[in-house]
């Protein structure tokens, strides 16, 4: 919808080349909404790896919590770009304004509680598990 | 383009179920319930790139409830785990009641 917009006031005002102009924006906001979506799905996946993989349950919450946020919003935004000038941008920029609200609220809500409830992180120097032994946590 | 949104999908899919794996495993409460809350934002993520896959603008509306679902969910199993009830108010003064009691 934004191409054809910018098609046509280009239409008007150069009479030349329009469809070229049109063709050069589409292959743009396709090149960064893929961009986009790829970055989101890099932090997305890395931070499911840092769930599963890291020692603690504050350190594994760390790694939720950044990379989700951020991911969620990266990806929403290469959605926004795809979708152009529309109700469903609007939407997917209300998901993504909500998301950013709440997500940082209920990663901060779930350390919180965690911490009140006694739950103690591991401090000092971090020491890999050897291969037969038993994880701690 | 479809085909770049359905493997974004599918990828998405895949982080979905490796939460799944820390919210079996997860040792203490506090993980799975981190992990329940993750896999909603995913869940989130999911609708809003499968709903451009099909083409069908209605996923988001869903996508947008589900944030907003998933939030409230978070805070009252936090809540419930706290108190062992959920009509408990969270106003500060039972906060500092309920600390004194333990």
């Amino acid at each position: 919808m934004l191409i054809q917009l910018v098609s046509s006031v280009s239409e008007s005002a150069t009479a030349g080349t329009p469809v070229s102009m049109a063709d050069i924006l589409h292959v743009l906001f396709s090149a960064f909404s893929i961009l986009s979506i790829l970055a989101g799905l890099f932090f997305v996946l890395g931070g499911t790896l840092g769930v599963l993989r890291l020692p603690d349950f504050f350190t594994r919450l760390h790694a939720a919590g950044m990379t989700d946020t951020l991911g969620a919003e990266l990806i929403i935004l290469g959605l926004v770009i795809q979708a152009g000038f529309s109700q469903m941008s609007l939407k997917l920029l209300f998901v993504a304004f909500f998301l950013l609200i709440t997500s940082p609220t209920a990663t901060h809500a779930v350390a919180a509680a965690a911490y009140q409830a006694g739950l103690q992180p591991l401090l000092g120097r971090y020491r890999a598990p050897e291969p037969g032994e038993e994880t701690k946590q | 383009m479809a085909y770049f949104n359905l493997a974004a999908a599918f990828f998405v899919l895949v982080s979905m179920a490796l939460m799944l794996g820390r919210l079996l495993l997860g040792p203490t409460l506090y993980d799975r319930i981190l992990a329940v809350n993750s896999f909603g934002t995913k869940t989130v993520l999911f609708l809003c790139v499968f709903c451009f896959v099909i083409d069908r603008p209605d996923g988001v509306d869903i996508a947008l409830l589900y944030a907003l679902m998933n939030f409230i969910a978070t805070i009252a199993v936090l809540k419930f785990f706290r108190y062992r009830a959920l009509d408990v108010s969270l106003a500060k003064s039972h906060i500092t009641q309920s600390d004194e009691e333990r």
